[in-house]
């Protein structure tokens, strides 16, 4: 993005144009070409979505409009701008209105510092993950802000477990996120790519990425964690009083988000655009990252579709009991061991320039407490499940003795 | 590029970000109909008219959690540079940074203890 748009600038200089107009030109076309991707993909991914979940229900889902049905989303989209948009009188205007923009526009504006292709992005910041945190908390604001103004009480009630789920589900995210980035010894989301040359970040730390996986999959409020919008609770949550496009704002940025999502994952534990032949056009390169991405994508409709949603206590209790806990202790063992490691001089400090084999004893050892810490926490997870089942049967057979008598 | 371009690239994408999904609730503002009415434009409930105030003050427990997050957020952002800068630490560094990272762990079992996280 950089040499387009000094090219075009120094084009639009040449043809006369003030050199600060020139400069706002390029940058504005700059990020129209890079916020291309995300609203047009978003238009497919809600095609995939229903087809997916259709699939998974035994359904056949969109096949009217267009081949397979592919043009529903603009059929839909039409219908949408038609709709009458009902603001309830007791609604907080403003913020009621500006929610579903802030909601939209964060997913997007996280568009500007991922790296499709080595060469091809918007911008490389040096804080990219940290950037990608502070804009992602932005949607966490503006659903809040939208069940507050919406004054209605299921909106309320939505808003209230956005405070405790969204914001809860933040702390294993960003110390998952802490691992990559020590990793690679940088923030930049194309270094971190670079420094999985020779290994992916996620055979050196398989639980953090699952840590990862498990709490975006609940701060895009999806099943099992969809409690922010529990249909058979809240009726709607925190988006009930929309309607109309606004309405439509709120399911494209949740669809947009989990692709993201998806898209960051490959690119913080997969190596992003890296697989065969990626060094040998562009095009390869994007082709591998939208591979990637799309598949994490797939298994997150795939979770959603298949699991029930839980209860909030057990999910605040999932979060601070046990994520948060483990993503702590990864974070503690990951970094002492490799510390150790480089002490030794058995483990190279500059992961973009170490190659597999250079790594191979790093992987080792990493995979090893990794999978040390997996037994153990199965072993924990099972015992804790039996107790609770025990428990729970405990308190019944006074109520079945009570049935038969 | 230069930092203040990178800038000026998020900014400008910053501005533009709301300008995406706005553009489609302004055309639909063109087109959609307006018909309001007193009970259409009426705060959504089951079956009867909504009872009482709705901005209501949040439970204690949101709050609870809420500080328990921004302690924790706060703390890792200071984690960030540590993580950064690891692969080129020193031993001191590497030792400051843990030391940091087990006061963290202690605040979260001081919670713990004190039931701070059970969902009341």
């Amino acid at each position: 993005m950089d040499e387009l748009c000094t090219g075009l600038c120094q084009i639009l200089v040449e043809s006369g144009a003030d050199a600060g107009l020139a400069q706002f030109l390029s940058l504005l076309v700059g990020v129209l070409l890079v916020s291309g991707i995300p609203l047009v993909t978003v238009i497919v991914l809600i095609w995939v979505e229903r087809k997916v979940a259709a699939r998974i229900q035994d359904r056949i889902g969109p096949n009217r409009v267009g081949p397979v049905g592919l043009l529903q989303t603009i059929a839909d989209m039409i219908k949408l701008l038609s709709k009458e948009d009902i603001t309830p009188t007791a609604a907080d205007r403003v913020l009621y209105n500006a929610a579903p923009l802030v909601s939209f526009a964060s997913v997007v504006l996280i568009w500007a510092v991922i790296p499709f292709t080595p060469f091809h992005f918007g911008v490389d910041l040096e804080i990219g993950a940290l950037f990608f945190v502070a804009i992602a908390s932005f949607g966490t604001l503006a659903i809040m802000v939208a069940g507050w103004a919406s004054n209605n009480k299921y909106a309320l009630l939505g808003a209230f477990r956005v405070v405790s789920l969204l914001v809860s589900y933040e702390v294993p995210l960003v110390f998952a996120l802490l691992v990559p980035v020590l990793l690679a010894g940088s923030m930049s989301l194309l270094d971190i790519v670079h420094a999985q040359t020779g290994m992916w970040f996620v055979v050196l730390s398989p639980l953090a990425f699952v840590i990862f996986y498990v709490s975006s999959q609940a701060e895009t409020g999806r099943a099992p964690f969809d409690l922010i919008e529990a249909e058979s609770e809240l009726v709607a949550g925190f988006n009930i009083e929309y309607s109309g496009m606004k309405f439509g704002m709120f399911f494209a940025a949740e669809f947009l988000h989990v692709f993201t999502n998806g898209i960051l994952m490959a690119l913080l534990f997969f190596g992003g655009w890296m697989g065969p032949l990626y060094y040998e056009s562009p095009l390869i390169a994007f082709a591998w990252l939208g591979a990637k991405g799309g598949l994490i994508y797939f298994t997150t409709l795939w979770l959603r579709n298949t699991v029930p949603r839980l209860r909030i206590d057990q999910i605040m209790a999932f979060n601070w009991k046990f994520l948060v806990p483990l993503s702590i202790a990864n974070l503690i063992f990951i970094s002492l061991a490799l510390k150790v490691m480089q002490e030794l001089g058995a483990s190279p400090r500059n992961l973009a320039e170490a190659g597999f084999v250079e790594l191979l004893p790093t992987t080792v050892v990493l995979l090893v407490i990794n999978g040390a810490m997996t037994i153990y926490l199965l072993g924990l997870l099972r015992k804790r499940g039996q107790e609770a089942r025990r428990e729970s049967m405990a308190a019944r057979v006074p109520l079945a003795q009570a049935a038969a008598d | 590029m230069n930092v203040l371009n990178e800038w000026a690239f998020i900014g400008v994408f910053a501005v533009m970000a709301p300008v995406f999904p706005a553009l489609p609730i302004v055309i639909a503002w063109l087109f959609r109909p307006r018909k309001p009415n007193v009970l259409k434009s009426s705060t959504y409930e089951c079956g009867v008219e909504t009872i009482g105030d709705t901005w209501v003050q949040f439970r204690v427990q949101y709050y609870i959690y809420g500080l328990i997050f921004l302690v924790f957020d706060v703390e890792m952002v200071f984690l960030f540079p540590w993580a950064v800068a690891y692969n080129e630490m020193s031993l001191f560094g590497f030792v400051a940074g843990f030391l940091f990272i087990f006061l963290l762990t202690d605040a979260l079992f001081y919670a713990w203890k004190k039931n701070a996280l059970d969902w009341k």
